[in-house]
């Protein structure tokens, strides 16, 4: 439920870019969330369909990129998704470590009509 | 003809919180307070250990901001116990972020030099996403929620500085599988410090106490207080940067959208 909030947020930024470029409206968003950055794309379209009414970013179309996290092996390096209940590498048994991978939660870039 | 331009921009969405999260850290430290966040899921014991951790503080000056969705009910029973507690509600919202800790912070008088306990709300997912300014992250997970815990909710479990596993006293009557806990806590943070307490026996808090005290000497803040003159600040921000509002009483009970 915390997607409302951010929303805001993202708005305000892509705005604040948009403007800074004199931009008449905002197209289109794209996000990047990893799965662990604990956001929901749905969610956060709509919300951002009922906020963005009568800013820049009204009609703008929010592409959002997920990314599945990745945990790297302590012990051969892989880089791998872990099954549930386990932190194992399926390559060699070790234990994964946690990587940034997976925490993505950015504004990649936005199209702007001017 | 509209002019059409992609502009790549890699805004973190998080800047804004992350920014304030900062400045509320250097407003505690010049304050010699250490700031802890406390976080767990709803009924693992948060206050209860807390009373239990100030039971067992030696140096430090405790103070208290308790995060609830609704209600003030551990900010009374803490204020009965002579703690300097502070209220914030979120009326829905499912975790505290750097804004309204901020504001809080604003409207506090830290007499002498303390750790401050700042409780979260009762969430194991969201909290643990948002910078509050704290200095240290305190998770309390407990043998009755299971021991599976930091492979359904690894972000808590990794981004813990330090970890209570609560209820030990329980153990009998339960199957807590503590080799199978330790090993996820571990994948995920290989240095984290584990105590094992009962915030119903009291066992384990003193250590717990004990390892507070020695991290918050270690910190800038309390250092500077015993006048080392060795704290540097470098994230000096405007004050004008966010409202400041005069300063409260420690028993006004306040929520961060309403002005004092």
């Amino acid at each position: 439920m915390h997607e409302f909030p951010i929303t805001q947020q993202i708005i305000k930024i892509a705005e604040k870019h948009a403007t800074e470029l004199c931009a008449s409206r905002i197209k289109s968003i794209k996000l990047v969330v990893g799965d662990y950055s604990g956001f929901v794309g749905d969610s956060i379209q709509m919300y951002f369909d009922v906020i963005s009414e009568g800013t820049l970013c009204e009609g703008a179309k929010i592409e959002i990129e997920h990314v599945k996290p990745k945990m790297k092996c302590t012990g051969c390096g892989e880089l791998f998704e872990r099954e549930f209940l386990s932190f194992s590498c399926p390559k060699c048994g070790a234990d994964g470590e946690p990587t940034q991978i997976g925490k993505e939660f950015y504004i990649e870039s936005i199209e702007i009509e001017r | 003809m509209h002019d059409v331009l992609k502009v790549n921009m890699m805004a973190n969405i998080h800047d804004e919180n992350d920014h304030i999260a900062a400045h509320t850290n250097e407003d505690l430290t010049k304050q010699h307070i250490y700031a802890v966040n406390v976080m767990g899921a709803p009924g693992v014991g948060k206050t209860t250990a807390l009373k239990n951790i100030i039971r067992n503080l030696k140096d430090l000056k405790p103070y208290v901001i308790e995060g609830d969705i609704e209600s003030d009910i551990d900010t009374k029973d803490l204020r009965g116990l002579g703690i300097d507690t502070f209220q914030i509600n979120t009326f829905g919202a499912c975790h505290l972020d750097a804004p309204m800790v901020h504001n809080m912070i604003q409207n506090m008088k830290f007499d002498e030099k303390g750790v401050l306990f700042i409780e979260n709300i009762g969430n194991l997912v969201c909290p643990a996403e948002f910078s509050i300014g704290e200095h240290c992250k305190m998770l309390i997970s407990t043998v009755t929620e299971g021991s599976d815990k930091p492979y359904k909710y690894p972000l808590a479990f990794e981004k813990a500085d330090v970890i209570l596993l609560n209820k030990v006293d329980l153990l009998p009557y339960l199957d807590f599988d503590e080799a199978f806990f330790m090993k996820g806590v571990r994948a995920l943070n290989r240095e984290v410090p584990v105590f094992k307490a009962s915030g119903k026996t009291g066992a384990g808090f003193a250590e717990v106490a004990d390892w507070l005290e020695k991290k918050a000497a270690e910190a800038k803040a309390v250092q500077h207080h015993h006048g080392d003159g060795k704290t540097e600040h470098h994230h000096d921000h405007e004050s004008s940067c966010i409202d400041r509002h005069d300063r409260l009483e420690p028993w006004r009970i306040s929520c961060p959208t309403e002005k004092p």
